[in-house]
């Protein structure tokens, strides 16, 4: 978009709407981070911080439909505005849904209190944060551009996390069968594992929305999916 | 709405497209002068039976231009000429021998202002059937009921058929002059921006009365208003400089045109 409308606010609102995903893309990065930074430095008073937090990126939610409603209304746009203002609604869902399961890691560190797992079963998860912020902050930075190359390479990109997630998983589960003392927190990293999981659901999510944002057109063919968790299971005899 | 006797026009051997469409104007090559000024270049576009088409672009684009040329409108001026040609069915309209008159019959025109002669409402529409058709009082009578329920007109003046047209409110002269085009039972309704002189309800009602209508015609609409292209074409034109720029399913060109120069027009970046 490198012409101008001829009415000057309505580049505005685009404009502002834009810049306001773009914060709250910021925003939810780093709840993840600290998410899992909480969980590794077993640092409770953080991931207090984190659920308090969140509300910030649910405010600008709310904010980013608020907006986007009004313009819809006011100015009645067409094509690639309208994909715009349909796009930062969807994004701003997703970033929404990221934040909520950052909270979630959040407080399943508060549930966890003085029953920490060894580095050695965290590292897992971390490695998995490590891919899904990179997948999050790539994707962002494809909306930032409007790139829809850089925005399929994220798509496509999802797969490892899969992978990962699955052999987390089965980590999870032997140590498990090891000793039962080690089922509760297990079963908490468990799910925090799927937290992650899903954050990288949404980063593919909102790299079909620049697709979409980009040429007009959803995207058709099938995502390259990993084993699931759930297959990876009845692999293993339990 | 009473229109059970009212006949649907008959199609005569026309090409039916795999996807069920019947081309029922087919414009090939057409080129338009004014004087020497060219105003149309090289047009190809095609007019679907039970379809509207929507001709969208900026003022002085040639939209008006090649809706004049479709029921032959510039014939009544000098120095204006059309060359390419314009098959409704399987005539072309552009030739010599075409008769006017049943070509005007067959193509009706609806104006942007509403254009009611100064005479009854009732004579508003009988007048024009009267050209077309000898018809017993009792007949006429309900040749005119018809066409007035046709344009949901009908509940509104029907105690006052006697009133001058002009004594109407804008849209309902607007619908008046819809239900005159329709009383001499065209094949196409021309809308040269319809609804631009009119408020938001009348809009809506024109609206929905082209919904109703192309059921049974060929229509094909100029609108300045991108909103209204969007809800009632199927079809649009995006024509510029003398051009058809683009043209394609409605749901195509408004949510993802493929020509730069459309979409900086229909999201208001142009010039």
């Amino acid at each position: 978009m490198n012409e101008q409308h001829t009415a000057k606010a309505f580049d505005i609102d685009l404009q502002e709407l834009s810049r306001m995903v773009a914060e709250m893309g910021g925003l939810a990065e780093k709840q993840v981070a600290d998410a899992v930074d909480a969980l590794a430095k077993r640092d409770t008073t953080m991931a207090q911080r984190v659920t308090d937090s969140d509300n910030a990126i649910d405010v600008l939610q709310r904010e980013i439909e608020e907006r986007s409603v009004l313009t819809i209304a006011r100015r009645q746009p067409m094509a690639v505005d309208l994909r715009e203002i349909v796009g930062a609604l969807r994004l701003a869902n997703d970033l929404e849904r990221v934040g909520d399961l950052a909270k979630n890691i959040a407080k399943r560190v508060i549930a966890l209190n003085a029953e920490f797992p060894p580095p050695k079963l965290i590292r897992g998860v971390e490695h998995m944060t490590d891919l899904v912020l990179g997948q999050l902050k790539a994707v962002l930075d494809a909306y930032a551009r409007r790139d829809d190359a850089k925005a399929m390479a994220v798509w496509r990109g999802d797969e490892e996390i899969d992978a990962v997630c699955t052999s987390v998983f089965r980590e999870l589960l032997t140590y498990m069968m090891e000793d039962p003392r080690n089922i509760t927190f297990c079963i908490h990293l468990m799910f925090c594992a799927k937290n992650i999981e899903r954050m990288g659901d949404h980063a593919t999510n909102i790299a079909e929305t620049v697709h979409y944002i980009v040429g007009g057109a959803p995207i058709t063919e099938r995502r390259p999916k990993g084993e699931t968790e759930i297959s990876a299971l009845a692999g293993t005899n339990v | 709405m009473t229109m059970a006797n009212f006949t649907v026009p008959t199609v005569t051997s026309t090409v039916t497209s795999a996807d069920g469409l019947t081309e029922k104007v087919s414009v090939r090559n057409l080129d338009f002068f004014y004087g020497d000024h060219r105003a149309l270049k090289t047009i190809n576009v095609a007019l679907y039976h039970g379809k509207v088409t929507a001709f969208i672009g900026p003022s002085g684009c040639g939209k008006s231009t090649l809706l004049r040329v479709l029921n032959r409108m510039y014939d009544l001026y000098p120095n204006q000429r059309a060359t390419g040609t314009v098959q409704l069915d399987n005539d072309n309209i552009l030739s010599p021998s075409q008769d006017l008159n049943l070509l005007r019959a067959k193509v009706g025109m609806v104006f942007q202002k509403p254009t009611p002669f100064p005479m009854t409402i009732y004579e508003n529409i009988a007048f024009g059937i009267r050209l077309y058709e000898k018809l017993p009082k009792s007949e006429l009578d309900g040749r005119v009921q018809q066409a007035l329920e046709r344009a949901a007109l009908w509940n509104e003046v029907k105690d006052k058929l006697g009133a001058n047209g002009q004594s109407l409110s804008g849209g309902q002269q607007q619908r008046l002059c819809i239900a005159r085009t329709v009383a001499v039972r065209p094949e196409v309704i021309l809308f040269d921006e319809p609804c631009s002189a009119l408020d938001p309800i009348s809009t809506a009602k024109i609206e929905e009365l082209i919904d109703e209508l192309k059921e049974d015609y060929t229509i094909a609409i100029v609108t300045h208003n991108m909103q209204q292209a969007a809800r009632v074409s199927d079809f649009t034109a995006f024509m510029y400089l003398g051009e058809l720029v683009e043209y394609g399913e409605t749901t195509k060109i408004f949510t993802a045109p493929n020509d730069r120069r459309t979409q900086d027009y229909i999201t208001g970046r142009f010039g």
